[in-house]
């Protein structure tokens, strides 16, 4: 296979297997922290039980995200050595911020870990979060930074294939940035909220400890809250996206939306088949105008066509369907925490039937979906860009021998990884239950009671 | 002062702490899984399970900060060692995570398993001696430069007697500096049967560590004869090296001040990193990539070295903070902490 084919492979196992444990170590801190609110608040221990529970799964995903973290930093260098040498000269600057971010984070997060019981008051070991918070937080900003550098570079002049004036702080807070942090955050934020959503609701269809009922309960409705709202705030970063990429990538937002003639009025296409010599498109949902509105919130914007952009330039018309996968998936979230609280205030209604609790396991992995397809989106979406409009990835690819083989041992390695991964976070918590635990750190105080 | 001087201090400065820490870490790995096999577990598992427990993230942190700096403040090396790089790197990445999340696995797994206590083991001792490539090739003629591009001389590398012993370097500093420091944590966790147990350890390293230190220079002087002679000059810095190893051997010899004696163990190699990097200027990569010729330009540079401080004054705190709760703390030491995770 062709080296640039084989490193790009090797690049997106790398990214799409440490995404999903990158995610989860940025949004779950929240997750914890709300509920350990939630326990000292109310003087609940199945809150503070399962903020425990949740922190010590937790660990092991961090513990593999760590890694793959480390995995996809050298093999930038590895395998795209020649953008390195001149991205280097710009990204550098968030590259170190986020190292800086990551390290506070896993100094704090190692802290919180090991002194639950150390603190009299409570709040002192609460407080521990905002740290935790605040790495994982930044690191995600930081990392974004420099993707977003990849899609809309600036910050720089090109003189004779050298990089000249360079502005560090332009670069990283080129076009695209603000857009892609919000989006970025606020979409693991949510992932990570349906992903313990959806543990509950599983647990309430499946435990065999029935003592545990109200503490899954107690957990799907704090989650179901929080997934309201961080599900709202990925829909308005969504919108922010399309409107950003019709300013600024106007080839990504065509391509996505298989957009061929330069048109006012422009309509939105959901789902279909795209015939690519004829350019036509069939079994599509068309919203009529829809893409104008998202472009520009009105239907009289112009959305620029793929047959304004030279050939060369078109990214591959795959990417509609990540787009269909991401926006569907995450709005499905989004409709079952509302059905949720549709269910819970309507009489006659149960928000904890059967049917519902289905629905309910399904948003966290439908999630986790939606960010991979989003990621494929964005990155695919800039090809043959690595450095849009400066670099283009087949002259980035390394020319050492051997990415074969190193594509077949990560990806032994992610396959292996995972499947242990999953193995121990089952076994963690199969065989005792919530109560039991809860029983074990806080004695005999009961939940809602003293603490 | 130049930014390149500041760039590559910084950068010696982390990798060094990368190597004391990690050491500490990847030989508690070995020790760990040798302990569970000569059935001593009991004695010495808890301990180093214990020190291990809130730091092991931050160790490779360390890592991640160097190659995140040197890419950073000298571009050219992310081409010349990344292409280099390829195979040696990427089997060191494979080790490092399946050490990483081994560990944790098994931590946190309801019944460790011996054979994940073997690959956190048995790769702690494989990624100090694969990421000694990296090192070793940075002496120069192991890299070939053609019209096509870069390549690594990989048979040249595996025959050299430099590299080798470079390799075994890597390895018997493991087990030396974590030994070392295990015989002070055991006794600051007042636990004289793993005291006496590190404190074996660590005599028994003593001597190829000073074997292989000669074999390291040896091999330089064969390879690049530029850098021993530069070496030569800056003699009394590995004779304070030597020094301090004696005294450290010394003190855990007779049974006193473990503590002084782990520092001595850290001079000792820094006077030695410190004696082999400034030899080694202006090269980063001999002879490639120089320090003052590949430096990224001023307004990173400036930006790097501001980062830097102000991530230092947050970094330093936060570290007091964690060495505090966990390294000084007695009652986290000695294991009465009632925390219960």
């Amino acid at each position: 296979m062709d080296d640039v084919i084989l490193g790009r492979v090797l690049t997106a196992s790398t990214l799409g297997f440490h995404i999903i444990f990158a995610t989860i170590g940025v949004g779950m801190p929240i997750v914890i922290m709300v509920l350990e609110f939630l326990g000292i608040r109310k003087k609940d221990t199945d809150y503070l039980t399962m903020a425990r529970r949740i922190a010590k799964g937790y660990t092991v995903t961090v513990a593999v995200g760590v890694v793959t973290g480390t995995i996809i930093g050298l093999q930038l260098s590895l395998i795209w050595p020649e953008f390195m040498r001149l991205g280097g000269q710009i990204i550098a600057l968030p590259l170190f911020m986020e190292t800086f971010a990551f390290f506070f984070e896993a100094i704090f997060l190692g802290i919180y870990l090991y002194t639950w019981d150390r603190f009299k008051n409570l709040w002192y070991h609460w407080m521990l979060n905002i740290p935790i918070i605040l790495g994982a937080t930044l690191s995600a900003v930081f990392i974004t930074t420099v993707n977003s550098f990849m899609n809309t570079p600036a910050g720089f002049d090109m003189a004779d294939g050298e990089l000249i004036n360079a502005e560090p702080l332009t670069a990283m807070f080129n076009p695209s940035s603000w857009v892609r942090m919000f989006h970025v955050v606020a979409t693991a934020y949510m992932t990570a909220v349906f992903i313990i959503a959806s543990i509950g609701a599983f647990k309430l269809l499946r435990s065999k400890f029935k003592e545990d009922r109200t503490y899954h309960k107690k957990g799907l409705k704090a989650m179901m809250v929080a997934g309201v709202i961080t599900a709202l705030l990925t829909v308005l970063a969504g919108d922010f996206s399309a409107k950003f990429l019709h300013n600024h990538q106007p080839e990504k937002l065509a391509a996505m939306e298989w957009h061929f003639d330069t048109e006012e009025n422009a309509d939105l296409v959901l789902f279909g088949m795209l015939d690519e010599e004829s350019q036509e498109i069939n079994y599509e949902l068309r919203i009529p105008g829809f893409l104008s509105f998202l472009a520009g919130s009105s239907f009289d914007t112009e959305v620029t066509g793929l047959n304004d952009i030279p050939e060369e330039n078109h990214p591959p018309m795959i990417i509609h369907y990540f787009f269909d996968i991401m926006v569907f998936f995450g709005m499905y979230a989004l409709g079952v925490s509302i059905i949720y609280f549709i269910a819970k205030f309507t009489k006659g209604l149960n928000e904890h039937h059967p049917a519902l609790l289905y629905a309910y396991v399904l948003a966290g992995p439908l999630s986790v979906a939606a960010i991979e397809a989003g990621w494929f989106l964005a990155e695919m979406g800039r090809q043959p860009w690595i450095l849009r409009g400066y670099m283009r990835v087949s002259e980035a690819i390394t020319n050492a021998d051997g990415l074969g083989m190193a594509l077949i041992a990560f990806v032994a390695l992610y396959a292996v990884l995972g499947v242990t991964c999953v193995y121990v976070l089952l076994k963690m918590f199969k065989d005792k239950s919530a109560q039991a635990e809860r029983l074990e750190l806080y004695g005999e105080s009961n939940k809602g009671g003293h603490l | 002062m130049n930014y390149e001087i500041i760039g590559i201090t910084v950068l010696w400065t982390f990798l060094y702490g990368y190597i004391i820490i990690a050491s500490i870490d990847f030989g508690a790995g070995f020790f760990n899984f040798y302990a569970k096999v000569t059935g001593v577990e009991n004695i010495i598992s808890p301990i180093i399970k214990r020190y291990l427990n809130p730091v092991w993230e931050v160790t490779n942190v360390f890592f991640v900060f160097f190659f995140v700096g040197i890419v950073g403040f000298y571009p050219d090396t992310a081409y010349y060692y990344g292409t280099a790089l390829l195979i040696p790197a990427s089997i060191a990445l494979i080790l490092l995570s399946i050490r990483g999340s081994y560990y944790a696995f098994n931590s946190y797994n309801k019944i460790p398993k011996i054979s994940w206590d073997f690959l956190y083991g048995a790769t702690g001792l494989l990624i100090p001696a694969s990421l000694s490539v990296a090192l070793v090739i940075s002496e120069g003629g192991y890299i070939i430069e053609d019209a096509g591009g870069i390549q690594l001389d990989l048979e040249a590398l595996l025959y050299s007697t430099y590299s080798w012993s470079v390799v075994f370097l890597a390895i018997i500093s493991v087990l030396y500096i974590s030994s070392g420091f295990l015989t002070f944590y055991a006794d600051r966790a007042k636990a004289a049967k793993a005291v006496e147990l590190t404190r074996r350890w660590f005599l028994i390293w003593t001597l190829p560590m000073l074997v292989i230190t000669q074999f390291v220079f040896l091999g330089l002087r064969d390879h690049n004869y530029e850098h021993f002679m530069n070496a030569q000059e800056l003699w009394y810095l590995f004779g304070l090296s030597l020094l301090s190893m004696g005294i450290a051997i010394f003190l855990i010899w007779k049974r006193r001040n473990y503590g002084i004696a782990f520092i001595m163990i850290m001079l000792q190699f820094a006077f030695a990193f410190y004696g082999y990097g400034i030899s080694k200027m202006p090269y980063i990569l001999y002879p490639h990539v120089e320090v003052n010729t590949s430096i990224v330009n001023d307004a990173m540079a400036m930006s790097l070295t501001i980062v830097f401080i102000l991530g230092l004054l947050l970094l330093i705190p936060s570290l007091a903070l964690l060495l505090r709760l966990f390294l000084f703390d007695k009652d986290y030491v000695q294991g009465k902490d009632k925390s219960k995770y």
